[in-house]
């Protein structure tokens, strides 16, 4: 929608893990996605794109644009509004040999259909002993600002990355949109991309050829010796902007960005906090029962001796969002939050 | 059958109203002040109209995203409305819902859903309150062709038959759902030829004919007052802006060249003056002296919107549970 188009395309930070890049080609992040639907649309007939608007003339943020023209309306079409029934038409689908993936524009939306995704595709391998398997990767894009409110901006990671049998994913780089969808499509299993909006604002350094990024394995954007940042999606960006600030105060903060949120990359997050001996999770997502909550939990639980001074949480506040710009404002999360958190942690 | 003058008169002033309101709303978006996704209903103003005109104040209705048409027709608060959009605490949701959820309770309006089918079944629970309370009142929703895509649609009116609810059910087919057409989604055109002919009134109406709209609906009403059930009207009408913001802000290239041209020739605001004109039931001096009227009522609400606060920070917690 008009007020969700992003203006100018920011370059990301020149990451610790991709130095080097220089010269190298670089894609907006929307194309970084559709480069991948791309390359599986041609390179596997099994694999369809579904969705309200991936026809549409702005194609899902500009992900799937054109794409029904380039493989045709049999293999990328728009559906009626019928979440729930059309997860399960995508689960069917994939139980009988194709490869869906099927677009939402908001998380909100895919409430509808939380009776087919969680009682359905995450049980079906586990109830049946593996005899059926259900390879569906299923799409969502948080979004808030502009008056969007409560049904239209909650980012309810927290609440999939409960479900065991969903694999949860969350890119914070244009290279690893790419590289996790073309993992998402390759993996047998039912997987969630859950994209943050303010990653669309991006563009960076994307190789052209097929590649994948392994579902589970966590990296460093920023190596540091004082504090572990644990920063999800957008939040990567923002933690190695506020690390970069805090870096003229002398803290040396290593910036983690787990990039899939289940399976957690548990060792990168605790071998990082063995070294620094502090923790801030970041995520977008509210803070009880969350994202934070669940990493935290695990470092407390597994890393506790590591830790000098207690686990710093941001997280949105347990709200729903607020229309008024001056109250939405006050609930959102960035990088000065994460830049008070590791000045206070440090001094 | 025949209406009385003053019912034509109030007709065609809601309509415009509504329309002015919109053109105000649209003409002062790209200003960036009113930080709200606004879903206008230009072109849409008679199946809103029509529908309320039949409606006491203590009825109910339920709206969606593309609700200000309900809203107004129902007799919701102009200044409240803008103040809405504006992110105000004097809005009609103390600026925590925005242009997609609008609420007065005064005038039977609990509240719009932007989950597309959202307020469905709630209108219909709310038809079950009625007959449980045994009121005399009716529940009326909203809908657009796309919530008739979900299925809760179909299994709140298997429920509102079988339990003979006072719900009626008004399809607004504006004929898209954002850049997608009906065609695209439903098979035929089934939305109406869905409905379980026999077991609740059903009727098929012109939505750009006011007249048509309010008797489908007067039948619809009385039918429901009486203990009959639900009815089911689908308004035929059409979506001349873009999905959501204003005219600019509308993508190209998703419709049928001269497809909105051709609609705005179907204005149902126009045809119905003229009408009025013709039979002289109306004067062109009187047209002036409305649009006059609802211009100061207009440019009040926006100077009132306009320089009222916005909520105070340390409100941000209020109103998640009712204490
Ligand atoms: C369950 C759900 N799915 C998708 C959306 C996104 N969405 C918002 S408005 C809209 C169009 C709905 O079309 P329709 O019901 O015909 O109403 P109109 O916009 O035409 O008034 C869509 C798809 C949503 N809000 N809720
Ligand atoms: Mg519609």
């Amino acid at each position: 929608m008009t007020w969700s188009k992003t203006k100018q395309k920011i370059i990301e930070p020149a990451f610790s893990n991709n130095e080097g890049a220089e010269g190298k080609r670089i894609l907006c992040y929307d194309e970084a996605i559709r480069e991948a639907l791309q390359l599986a649309l041609s390179r596997d007939k099994r694999v369809f794109v579904m969705g309200q608007g991936v026809d549409d003339p702005d194609g899902m943020f500009g992900a799937t644009r054109n794409l029904h023209l380039e493989f045709g309306p049999e293999r990328v079409f728009d559906t009626p509004l019928a979440e729930g029934a059309m997860m399960g038409v995508a689960i069917g689908a994939a139980l009988a040999g194709m490869r869906p993936v099927y677009f939402h524009n908001r998380p909100d939306f895919l409430l509808l259909a939380m009776d087919q995704l969680v009682n359905h595709a995450a049980k079906w391998s586990y109830m049946f002993g593996g005899a059926a398997f259900v390879p569906l990767v299923v799409w969502a894009c948080i979004g808030r600002g502009w008056g969007s409110a409560a049904q239209h901006s909650q980012a309810l990671q927290g609440l999939f990355m409960h479900i065991p049998g969903l694999k949860l994913v969350m890119p914070g780089t244009c290279h690893d949109a790419k590289g996790l969808m073309l993992a998402a499509i390759a993996d047998q299993n039912p997987v969630l991309i859950l994209d943050h909006r303010f990653n669309f604002n991006y563009k960076g350094m994307v190789p052209p050829e097929a590649y994948t990024v392994p579902i589970g394995k966590g990296v460093i954007r920023r190596k540091g010796r004082d504090v572990t940042i644990v920063a999800v999606s957008h939040l990567v960006i923002d933690a190695c902007h506020a690390a970069q600030e805090a870096a003229a105060y002398g803290v040396e903060a290593e910036v983690i960005d787990p990039r899939t949120l289940r399976p957690l990359d548990e060792e990168i997050i605790l071998n990082s906090v063995a070294k620094t001996g502090r923790l801030i999770i970041a995520d977008c997502g509210w803070k009880t029962g969350g994202i934070t909550a669940e990493i935290g939990a695990m470092v407390a639980e597994k890393g506790f001796t590591y830790l000098k001074a207690p686990i710093k949480r941001i997280a949105c506040p347990d709200l729903p969002t607020p229309a008024a710009c001056n109250l939405d404002e006050a609930c959102s999360i960035g990088r000065d939050n994460i830049k008070k958190a590791l000045l206070e942690l440090t001094r | 059958m025949k209406l009385p003058e003053k019912t034509l008169r109030q007709l065609l002033f809601e309509m415009m109203r509504i329309r002015q309101i919109q053109l105000a709303i649209e003409s002062r978006y790209l200003e960036n002040e009113m930080k709200t996704p606004v879903h206008l209903c230009i072109g849409q103003e008679a199946v809103a109209v029509g529908v309320c005109a039949n409606l006491k104040k203590y009825d109910y209705i339920n709206s969606t995203h593309r609700g200000h048409g309900h809203y107004l027709a129902k007799g919701g608060d102009l200044r409240a409305l803008i103040a809405e959009l504006y992110g105000r605490e004097a809005g009609c949701s103390k600026g925590r819902g925005g242009s997609m959820h609008l609420a007065d309770t005064t005038i039977g309006h609990y509240g719009s859903s932007s989950i597309v089918g959202g307020g469905i079944p709630i209108g219909t629970g709310m038809g079950l309150a009625i007959k449980m309370q045994k009121k005399n009142k009716v529940s009326v929703i909203f809908f657009g062709d796309g919530a008739a895509d979900e299925g809760v649609l179909y299994e709140s009116i298997n429920f509102a038959v079988l339990k003979k609810l006072p719900v009626i059910f008004i399809l607004e087919n504006n004929q898209y759902s954002v850049c997608s057409k009906v065609s695209a989604r439903q098979a035929g055109d089934n939305i109406f030829h869905a409905m379980p002919a026999g077991l609740l009134m059903t009727k098929k109406v012109n939505g750009n004919n006011v007249l048509d709209v309010y008797n489908a609906s007067l039948k619809a009403v009385a039918r429901a007052r009486t203990g009959h059930g639900p009815s089911f009207i689908e308004c035929l009408t059409y979506r001349i802006r873009g999905h959501a913001g204003c005219e600019v802000q509308d993508v190209p290239g998703y419709r049928p060249v001269g497809e909105i041209e051709r609609w705005k020739t179907l204005c149902p605001i126009a045809a119905f003056r003229k009408k009025l004109l013709t039979n002289k039931m109306i004067t062109l001096n009187e047209i002036k002296k409305m649009e006059k009227k609802i211009d100061k009522q207009i440019e009040d609400a926006f100077a009132f919107a306009r320089t009222a606060p916005p909520p105070k920070p340390e409100t941000l917690p209020l109103y998640l549970f009712r204490e």
